[in-house]
């Protein structure tokens, strides 16, 4: 005891009191927030522009559905008008790209190709997803028996591979561009309709919901109002992984001969024309394949540079 | 264990029980047929019901389909209707060589390529060895795998003239198949690996090991592969699905005759008995490899050991 009250005024010589001064509290400077408010979306978008890979992604895909949109329209030629005078011409001015077997412009087929594709790929995977939303959400909100019930029922159906189902569906409703998509969407709901049902499963036993029923909001608003706008992050990554697998199997399926039908072009269907004609014209092989390839890396790269963005579990 | 295994397999025959029926019927209601139809119409009423007796199609579609079920059970899967009356059975039998060659071929390939290049990409982290696999990951994970058969076939087959371009005479037939679906494999592995990998390090566990003094390397083998391996078998299962579907169109690229070409082939001829018992062989295969790599992943990771109750 005694040595630590030496100790003390020893120090107290050494740092008398003149030399601290009272600065008191002030609360209000104390509580500011110096940095401007961000909302989750900015703070991820802040986030993301760091990512360089990501932010190339994005322009490289914006360049293309750019193109596929406007590329047919560069010249005077549409994507079905055959000239059998001009049969496998090498790229040139008048064809740029080149001609396939019936004459027809490689370039204005490579962008409508381009179209099709992105417009299956997208449109099934955003129907991936609605349906994915509401089975997992009444999946995880009702939870008990029902939940059990739908879950078995998805056991079942990941049991089942999915490429498979996809090829009987179509061989069963004749390929078209409909017919593509809802045979991938019936098998590709369930991995959404699965992270959608975790989520929810974590979000209803949060403070804000209950205080949200408490303050008697119905089942949807609390649904669509509270726990969406959560999931959000999830739901977008999944998306950007969801088209390039769309775009994968529409030009696979397109490649065994599943696709879509002359005259109409999809990525798919240029590169099987491509690869029969392969041996002399091999350019009829490369851009179409030079494109899917620059858009698969593309949505892939977005995709990782958004979730590291957005997913909290993905931040150091 | 044995619970949960026998919880399983029940499970797996329902499954493969829907999936039998539900291809019974869309066969059944498929537009078009796999006969000549000009041709049967030419035939006498008394030819053609003996013809088509012969095949079981004479009797309603109920019948046809209790009668298709018991022959599965049995393991028969009926007569193919292009290849000449062969049973389907002999004809997945016979030509499974070729694709269980490749396929293995590549899953090993593939595994010990994806293992070493995410083990360097995680302990050379940020550095040119990093970024050198990640491109490769990303490449691979995005290349189509038939646009990248193509394009082997095109550049080492035709232009280099390495390889045989396609066919199946000798083992230098199956290295560009092999490759071309192995590349994929290397890159979904190589990604998660590199992650796993990443996770591990981080661990208190590593500090120990490097607290105590234990080398780089040492930490390395003894402490963090092992922990980093055990999730790789979780994507076994959907490895072996991207395995079965590239082989459909690689094994068509290479006119390699095996049970993925089979099924294209039958597809475009219409071959309805074969589509089917493929359908079932494919999803039966499928359903078992995840079986396995289920147990697996009890047995390999000790915090996870299945209790049962399924």
């Amino acid at each position: 005891m005694k040595e630590q009250t030496k100790q003390l005024e020893e120090q107290h010589e050494i740092f008398p009191d003149e030399m601290f001064e009272i600065v008191g509290r002030k609360e209000d400077e104390s509580e500011k927030i110096n940095k401007p408010v961000l909302s989750n979306w900015q703070d991820g978008w802040l986030r993301l522009k760091q990512n360089k890979a990501a932010i190339v992604s994005l322009f490289v895909i914006f360049i293309i559905v750019f193109l596929s949109f406007v590329g047919p329209y560069f010249n005077e030629y549409s994507y079905d008008q055959t000239d059998y005078d001009n049969v496998y011409s090498e790229p040139s001015k008048e064809h740029w790209l080149g001609t396939d077997k019936f004459g027809r412009d490689q370039w204005t087929r490579l962008w409508e190709g381009t179209r099709i594709s992105l417009y299956i790929a997208v449109l099934a995977a955003v129907l991936d997803i609605m349906i994915g939303i509401t089975y997992g959400a009444i999946s995880a909100w009702k939870g008990g028996r029902v939940d059990n019930i739908m879950q078995r029922i998805i056991e079942v159906l990941v049991g089942i591979p999915n490429l498979i189902i996809i090829i009987l569906l179509i061989m069963w409703m004749s390929p078209g561009i409909m017919t593509i998509m809802l045979a991938m969407v019936i098998t590709g709901w369930v991995n959404m309709a699965r992270l959608v049902r975790g989520q929810v499963f974590k979000l209803k036993t949060q403070e804000y919901v209950l205080a949200s029923r408490a303050l008697g909001a119905s089942t949807s608003r609390i649904i669509l109002g509270h726990m969406l706008p959560n999931t959000f992050g999830i739901i977008i990554i999944n998306l950007m992984f969801t088209i390039p697998s769309a775009i994968f199997t529409e030009a696979f399926l397109s490649f065994i001969g599943l696709g879509l039908q002359e005259p109409l072009a999809s990525l798919g269907v240029l590169i099987n024309d491509g690869y029969h004609a392969m041996r002399n014209q091999f350019y009829l092989l490369a851009y179409p394949a030079i494109v899917i390839v620059a858009l698969m890396v593309s949505f892939n790269l977005l995709a990782d540079g958004l979730r590291d963005a957005f997913d909290p579990r993905m931040r150091k | 264990m044995k619970k949960f295994i026998l919880v399983r397999v029940v499970n797996i025959l329902i499954t493969l029980l829907i999936i039998a029926t539900l291809t019974f019927f869309l066969m059944k209601t498929l537009p078009g047929s796999p006969f000549d139809e000009e041709k049967l119409a030419d035939l006498t009423e008394e030819a053609r019901m003996e013809f088509l007796a012969r095949y079981g199609l004479d009797e309603p579609v109920h019948v046809q389909y209790f009668k298709y079920m018991a022959n599965l059970a049995k393991g028969d899967l009926g007569l193919s209707y292009y290849y000449k009356e062969q049973p389907v059975s002999s004809i997945i039998l016979e030509r499974i060589g070729p694709s269980a060659l490749i396929g293995f071929q590549a899953v090993v390939l593939g595994l010990s390529i994806g293992i070493i290049l995410g083990m360097i990409a995680a302990f050379r982290h940020n550095t040119v060895w990093d970024y050198f696999t990640m491109i490769i990951a990303v490449l691979g994970v995005s290349i189509p795998n038939f646009v990248l058969a193509a394009f082997l076939q095109f550049y080492v087959g035709l232009k280099m003239g390495i390889l045989p371009v396609a066919y199946w005479e000798s083992y230098d037939h199956s290295i560009l198949p092999t490759i071309a679906l192995t590349v994929g494999v290397i890159a979904q592995i190589a990604r998660f690996m590199r992650n796993e990998m990443l996770e591990v390090l981080q661990q208190d566990y590593i500090m120990t090991a490097q607290a105590k003094g234990l080398g780089d390397w040492v930490v390395m083998i003894r402490h963090a592969i092992r922990n980093a391996l055990i999730p790789i078998v979780t994507i076994l299962g959907p490895i072996v699905v991207s395995l079965m579907t590239g082989s459909l169109v690689i094994e068509s690229i290479f006119s390699i005759p095996g049970i993925g070409s089979l099924f294209v082939d039958s597809i475009k001829m219409n071959d309805y008995t074969t589509i089917m018992g493929l359908t079932l062989f494919y999803s039966a295969f499928f359903i078992l490899a995840i079986l396995i790599v289920d147990i697996l992943y009890g047995i390999i990771d000790p915090r996870i050991r299945v209790h049962g109750k399924g």
